[in-house]
């Protein structure tokens, strides 16, 4: 009895030991939005690298930039990229900058539930603008019947639906209807929560799309993926080039091949209403957030091997989970950029 | 100091020491002592982690509607008349319905029945609020769409309470959701605390000549007062600071509508709602000054009640304080 107790803390002891030796854990924190590529990446990577072991906290864009800002975390991720004061705050915390790398791409979809209307609607920038402004409050306006001929859309009142939790999600819904409508920008702006002039809030995706299912008449927007994943009815958009677009992984691959040739050298660009024919107009990329300097040398060259191993070789794994890929110019480009981290 | 009485205050401290009477004491004083710790620790966490939106809001803070992240202008007057008035409808209902059962549960029915009873109850106060979010969204939401709102809508539509549209969720919804969470709460205490009374006194009222109704509301009843009371204190805390399951049913929008059926907003959910993804710091300062106005809120209602406590027993029979 003793000595099965003695010989279990060995291997124990023993366990802890070589665990403790082989794995280098590298910890980061951020968005939940791409967390379930992120682990499966990390899972992967792992698998293929044994000494390397990654921790991923999803615990919201906004409490991944401020772990990466106190230094608690080594890498940080966001839906949103960093504003100017954010990085001017790391900066100084911190004595160097930090880096934006763009991991995949993800999109916000218009959904509804009209009685009686199982039609896929298209939707134009003025309409989609007009009711979250609560200017438009009828599903038979004309703004939103002219593009939607044949459909028989009701006079009802549109119930608008939102969400009512911090999110990626509604920074890319607000950050494009910041782009297309001057009145939107002046009266509510962009974040990740903003002062809605109508509408009730859901908690996550699924509190949107349960409102949306339950209220007749009910307009809201959740995330492709989700969308994808649960079979949910979504209507097209019309983006800057007049042509009217579905939302599915090429189409926002599209948007971001698009917006590459205007690529700024720190990653830091919206492509919501993105040029190109075939672009979807409201997508995004989602961040890793790396500090230029790593001190500890170990941690800086496995960070920056997973980074490139992400944007080849990772990116395999992106569509299985209806996650975009990065398009070919995004890619070369970040490469480059990898070599930037000291 | 040590000494109680002059019998104790005899035995020397050491002997004290000895037989352990001083160290237990010592010991649950330490316990009792770190309950006002936490108190204290939580509110100055509160206060000094708040300073930035409590030197730029001020106590306009109190009385602002506008919430807006992007203008970085915050106000906490919709998320206080959403607790207030949320907590008011779930107490509105529970308390009848909650102390109703109780009387019939520890005075008029059998002692089988009311064990097991007791039992079913003790399960549903034990069960997650994210549980009773999802009965609200899949159960009171539909209802209150189909059945309830026609019912009150057609007949009483022209009273400011009952105006206006429903989308199913609201302050209305979310009273009822919250309602069904406490009683509970206010059944399984007052039936312990209606127990408790004395045999003695049921008796006297019986062999006075009163039926066994006039005994139970008119002795038993108000000698377990203030332990009714106790258990809805315990019922408003729990309708107060409830998070999840308020967010799932409430709409989440930040209004001061008089109709029950509007949607609205409460401390305790936006605080939840935004804390993660709070990127600036006087966003994240002004969410955090939302808690210290919830813990102000609820300081200040458990305040009045027990305030109404002392005026009623003070006008009551005389025998309400057990």
């Amino acid at each position: 009895m003793k000595r099965t107790a003695m010989v279990l803390a060995a291997v124990l002891a023993l366990g802890v030991l070589v665990w403790a030796q082989s794995a280098l854990l590298i910890n980061g924190a951020g968005a939940t939005f791409p967390y379930p590529i992120y682990s499966k990446w990390f899972d992967v990577y792992h698998q293929k690298n044994p000494k390397i072991d990654f921790n991923y906290q999803s615990i919201g864009s906004g409490g991944g930039i401020k772990q990466v800002t106190e230094g608690t975390v080594d890498f940080g991720a966001s839906d949103g990229p960093m504003n100017d004061e954010q990085l001017k705050v790391f900066q100084g915390k911190r004595g160097s900058a930090i880096l934006h790398f763009p991991a995949v791409l993800g999109a916000d979809v218009p959904t509804y539930n009209i009685p009686g209307v199982t039609a896929e609607l298209s939707f134009t920038p003025e309409s989609l603008a007009g009711i979250f402004l609560g200017k438009i409050t009828k599903w038979n306006d004309p703004a939103i019947a002219g593009p939607n001929k044949g459909v028989n859309l009701p006079a009802n009142d549109i119930v608008v639906v939102h969400r009512s939790d911090g999110s990626g999600t509604t920074y890319i819904w607000t950050d494009y209807l910041s782009k297309i409508s001057e009145e939107w920008k002046s009266k509510v702006g962009k974040g990740t929560s903003v002062n809605w002039p109508v509408g009730l809030g859901g908690k996550g995706n699924e509190g949107v799309a349960g409102l949306v299912k339950q209220t007749p008449n009910a307009f809201g927007y959740v995330e492709l993926i989700y969308a994808i994943q649960n079979n949910m009815p979504y209507g097209r958009v019309k983006n800057s080039s007049g042509a009217i677009i579905k939302a599915d992984l090429a189409s926002v691959t599209a948007a971001a091949a698009g917006a590459a040739k205007d690529m700024p050298d720190d990653f830091r660009v919206s492509i919501t209403n993105a040029p190109g024919k075939t672009a979807y107009p409201i997508s995004s990329f989602t961040w890793l957030l790396v500090p230029a300097k790593i001190q500890d040398a170990g941690k800086r060259d496995a960070i920056k091997t997973f980074l490139k191993w992400m944007v080849t070789d990772g990116q395999n794994y992106a569509e299985a989970l209806s996650y975009a890929k990065l398009p070919k110019e995004v890619i070369e480009k970040e490469k480059k950029a990898i070599n930037n981290v000291q | 100091m040590k000494g109680v009485g002059p019998a104790v205050g005899s035995r020397s401290f050491v002997s004290k020491l000895r037989d352990g009477d001083e160290i237990a004491r010592l010991i649950t004083f330490l316990f009792a002592a770190s309950v006002v710790l936490i108190t204290v620790l939580l509110v100055y966490e509160l206060w000094i982690n708040s300073a930035l939106a409590r030197d730029k809001f001020g106590l306009h803070f109190f009385v602002t509607r506008v919430w807006d992240p992007v203008m970085d202008e915050y106000g906490a007057l919709p998320f206080i008349f959403g607790t207030v008035m949320t907590s008011t409808v779930a107490l509105l209902i529970a308390v009848p319905l909650g102390i109703g059962a109780s009387i019939f549960l520890a005075e008029l029915a059998p002692a089988r029945v009311s064990d097991t009873l007791q039992f079913f109850i003790d399960l549903l106060a034990a069960v997650p609020s994210v549980i009773y979010g999802l009965l609200g969204v899949f159960i009171v939401v539909p209802l209150m769409r189909t059945v309830i709102y026609p019912a009150l809508n057609k007949p009483f539509g022209y009273l400011p309470i009952f105006k206006g549209p429903s989308y199913g969720v609201g302050f209305l919804t979310a009273g009822i959701v919250l309602a069904i969470m406490v009683i509970p709460y206010i059944i399984s205490v007052s039936r312990e605390v209606l127990l408790s009374v004395p045999r003695d006194q049921r008796e006297a009222a019986l062999a006075l000549g009163s039926t066994r109704w006039e005994s139970t509301w008119k002795v038993v009843v108000p000698f377990a007062k203030s332990g009714i009371m106790g258990s809805i204190f315990l019922a408003l805390a729990r309708a107060l600071g409830e998070t999840m399951a308020v967010t799932m049913v409430i709409g989440n929008t930040p209004t001061i509508a008089a109709s029950l059926f509007s949607p609205g907003d409460t401390i305790a959910s936006v605080i939840a709602n935004q804390f993660t993804e709070a990127t600036g710091d006087l966003y994240l300062q002004a969410l955090i000054a939302l808690g210290l106005v919830l813990f102000l809120l609820t300081f200040v209602l458990n305040g009045l009640a027990r305030l109404l406590i002392v005026v009623t027993t003070q006008k009551g029979s005389g025998m309400g304080n057990q």
